[in-house]
């Protein structure tokens, strides 16, 4: 049986006077959204109970951390998206807190079969959509909307992916709603990243609190390297028993690279870039000391955009001329397959409830947020007049870019996106602002509430797997609804407790 | 290993040497400079920048800005500054590859010596940074020992690293022994001291500074780790672990270049040099850009057709 559930706390780097913990508790205040921890003021959750008293003074707390924090300085660990300027180490780090929680019933939990509804009929979609477009025939999803898509990939018409297997690695952003129901907020199936975050937060969260691990039952996530690497294996060509992996990233000046060299390391494989790599014949090598290796699976790290300059013809240098034939030709296994930000797209989003429906005749498990398409002429009239109700998106961003979250936003900013929705009504949607849920965060010595939303991984080869953990991203600022690392989230550590 | 990798690894090891190299010419020189003696403030700068930045018109060179311009200056690639940065840089490439004790011990270096904030009169604050990596490159050269696996990677920064330092020496003894000038006892403390040698040259030959003991010392002693003969010897010691590795490379024409240039230096006496010496120098500084290109082209850049004949 698992159970998802949030990890707690996170840490800055300001000195504090010495309160004891259950006092900060009992000034911890709920502003309305679901708190992970309380259902009311002083009211733990009954799965959080027997953690709070383990809570026993900020002061025992605080020197573990403080130690923490340097150790995760000097690993380095910030992921920054372009154009972000990188905070000061100490503020972006963070950590859980030994008031951590405990298994959860009923609408906490996800099972392994709810996420993976999901994303086998995400992978039937493309596959479709790449092949016969049944689905458009049918007029479940309009073709305007698949064909204008900007990850929409005419290139992979009639590519064979190998087993059909499109998204091998995924993260899925689940938010808990106000009734505490957990939704699915967006599906990243292009290159999701921080998966890095998971697994060092949970190696700092071992060496501080041992023995919290040892009375909870807290699930493994440790073989995900293994997993990921097993998953990226099978993606090799046929006759190839003993494939090379390798994992390529954009280099070192990404802000991603910290994760690229971690998992490259973890799974013992070969971390390479754009020009270390060679295609002739339509078979891909790296080229090493030792002269050329041929390479079997790549775990690219970078868009699609950049893969192969001959096809993409962005003039990049990132990726190697010819590495699209060889993958057309099935010389070489790609994960994620190219064009699956298809499938990922916020308009495309709307519809996933009537993909689900449409290949497995299922109903949904988990539950969209409702999504407001501007491109329908009504739904923008609507969503025009009320912008401050209402959370808009680009359809093709990531990372919390281009996004206006109505409620904190000002006249100006609103008049803007009306015009720019106007302009370009395919490339926007609309939510209504959802109150994220928030969970007790240790900020400047005090325990305050902040919003938190969970991604938990999920890799697809032979089977798909399911690591019993995940991310769960921290609005730093108070208040705030973003969680994106790339401005300015935080992380925990996130258990799922044996049953 | 990736080709990329390995020359990241080689140049990070040959800056770092460069660094290194520069540091000990400016100690010494900024030592000697205090003693009033047959060469000028101006000849010994010009000893100095004539032997760390080749192509700098360093006949040129005014006294006050000689240092502030070898320790940080940011256009050519040869400052102490300069160097330290593109071995980090180089490093930051290949994190991996290194030890964590030698990536943190570099990135430490790294922001002491930019974090100094230096100003072109400012002597004290230049010879710290020269102090700094002074001290920092035997501990890096300590650690990397210590904490590395001496494989393919080890042989790639032992080769970057004394491939350098064997051009290095030469240049330094080629401005020493130029035609015309007869430096006294206290320059020729200088040029030991620049190889950190002047130590061991005493114990070897005993305090009797002698031009022709000394060449001998710096270029054909193999037991001393800063002499010509001493580098190549570690040089071809990295070239055959590497070759050693990857069994079917042809490495005929590296080990031709890397035999020539051994006996150039093995068998070599200092009577029959010491006459010719600046065109042995500048033979053994041509021989190593040859052997470089040769390895560079074997293992790092090699073109496709050849790597399919292999």
């Amino acid at each position: 049986m698992l159970a998802w559930v949030g990890g707690v706390t996170m840490i800055t780097e300001t000195d504090t006077t010495d309160r004891s913990g259950a006092e900060a508790l009992y000034r911890y205040e709920l502003n309305g959204a679901y708190d992970e921890m309380f259902s009311a003021v002083d009211h733990p959750r009954k799965q959080y109970r027997p953690r709070r008293t383990s809570l026993s003074s900020i002061k025992a707390l605080r020197s573990p951390f403080m130690g923490t924090t340097r150790a995760r300085s000097e690993s380095f660990l910030t992921i920054c998206s372009p154009g972000s300027s990188r905070p000061p180490n100490g503020k972006r780090l963070s950590a859980a807190s030994p008031a951590q929680p405990a298994p959860e019933s009923g609408a906490g939990r996800v099972a392994a079969q709810q996420t993976a509804q999901r994303i086998t009929a995400l992978n039937l979609f493309l596959k479709d959509v790449y092949h016969e477009g049944k689905i458009i025939e049918d007029g479940v999803v309009p073709g305007s909307i698949v064909y204008t898509c900007k990850h929409y990939r005419r290139e992979m018409r009639n590519v064979k992916v190998p087993r059909d297997v499109y998204i091998t690695v995924v993260g899925t952003d689940l938010i808990r709603n106000p009734e505490g129901n957990f939704v699915v907020l967006e599906d990243n199936l292009r290159v999701p990243s921080g998966v890095s975050y998971m697994l060092t937060s949970r190696r700092v969260m071992k060496q501080i609190f041992p023995s919290l691990f040892q009375k909870c039952g807290v699930r493994p996530i440790e073989q995900y390297s293994q997993a990921l690497l097993s998953t990226l294996r099978s993606f090799a060509p046929e006759g190839r028993p003993e494939p090379t992996v390798v994992l390529l990233t954009p280099g070192s000046y990404n802000s991603a690279y910290f994760e690229h060299t971690y998992l490259a390391r973890q799974m013992g494989i070969e971390l390479v870039e754009g020009r270390d790599l060679v295609v002739h014949d339509n078979i891909v090598y790296m080229r090493t000391t030792f002269g050329l290796q041929r390479v079997d699976v790549i775990y690219r790290r970078i868009d699609d955009d950049y893969l192969d300059p001959l096809v993409f013809g962005t003039g990049s240098t990132l990726g190697a001329v010819g590495l699209f034939n060889a993958y057309r030709a099935g010389n070489v296994g790609l994960a994620n397959a190219l064009g699956t930000g298809v499938a990922d797209d916020k308009a495309i989003y709307a519809f996933v409830p009537k993909i689900i429906r449409y290949y497995l005749d299922q109903d949904p498990i988990l539950e969209n947020v409702e999504t407001l398409l501007m491109s329908d002429r009504g739904q923008r009239d609507h969503v025009c007049q009320k912008l401050e109700e209402y959370v808009v998106k680009a359809v093709g961003e990531s990372g919390g870019y281009g996004m206006l979250i109505g409620p904190h936003s000002s006249e100006q900013q609103r008049s803007e996106f009306r015009q720019k929705i106007y302009a370009e009504p395919r490339n926007y949607i609309a939510q209504p602002t959802i109150n994220l849920s928030t969970a007790p965060c240790l900020v400047d010595g005090i325990i305050e509430p902040r919003h938190v939303d969970l991604r938990p991984y999920i890799l697809y080869g032979e089977e798909i797997t399911i690591v019993p953990g995940g991310l769960t991203r921290v609005a730093l600022r108070k208040g705030s609804l973003v969680v994106n690392s790339s401005q300015g989230g935080g992380s925990k550590d996130t258990w799922v407790l044996q049953n | 290993m990736l080709s990329r990798v390995a020359d990241c690894l080689y140049w990070m090891s040959r800056y770092f040497e460069r660094a290194d190299n520069a540091s000990r010419v400016l100690k010494a020189t900024y030592g000697l400079i205090l003693n009033p003696a047959k060469f000028s403030t101006e000849e010994r700068w010009f000893h100095a920048v004539s032997s760390l930045a080749p192509g700098v018109a360093s006949n040129k060179v005014d006294p006050q800005h000689a240092l502030f311009l070898l320790v940080a200056d940011m256009e050519g690639s040869f400052s102490v500054v300069k160097c330290i940065k593109a071995a980090r840089e180089n490093a930051r490439q290949v994190r991996e590859e290194i030890s964590s004790e030698m990536w943190e011990h570099l990135n430490r270096l790294f922001h002491d010596v930019t974090g100094i904030d230096l100003e072109p009169n400012d002597d004290a604050e230049a010879m710290r940074v020269v102090t700094l990596v002074r001290e920092g490159s035997y501990r890096f050269n300590g650690i990397a020992a210590a904490t590395m696996n001496h494989d393919e990677a080890w042989h790639f920064i032992q080769l970057g690293k004394y491939i350098e330092r064997a051009c290095n020496l030469c240049v330094m003894l080629d401005a020493y022994f130029d035609i015309g000038k007869h430096p006294d006892d206290l320059d020729w403390v200088g040029l030991l001291s620049s190889c950190a040698a002047f130590e061991a040259y005493c114990k070897a030959c005993t305090a009797e500074l002698r031009s022709e003991r000394i060449a001998n010392f710096l270029l054909l002693k193999a037991e001393f780790p800063y002499s010509v003969r001493y580098s190549v010897d570690r040089m071809y010691e990295a070239l055959t672990g590497i070759s050693d590795l990857s069994l079917s490379r042809r490495t005929d024409n590296v080990e031709r270049l890397m035999g020539r240039l051994r006996s150039k230096v093995t068998y070599a006496r200092i009577d029959e040099i010491i006459g010719g010496l600046h065109q042995y120098l500048a033979a053994i500084i041509d021989q190593c850009s040859e052997l470089h290109a040769a390895v560079h082209e074997l293992y790092i850049e090699y073109p496709i057709e050849v790597a399919f004949q292999n």
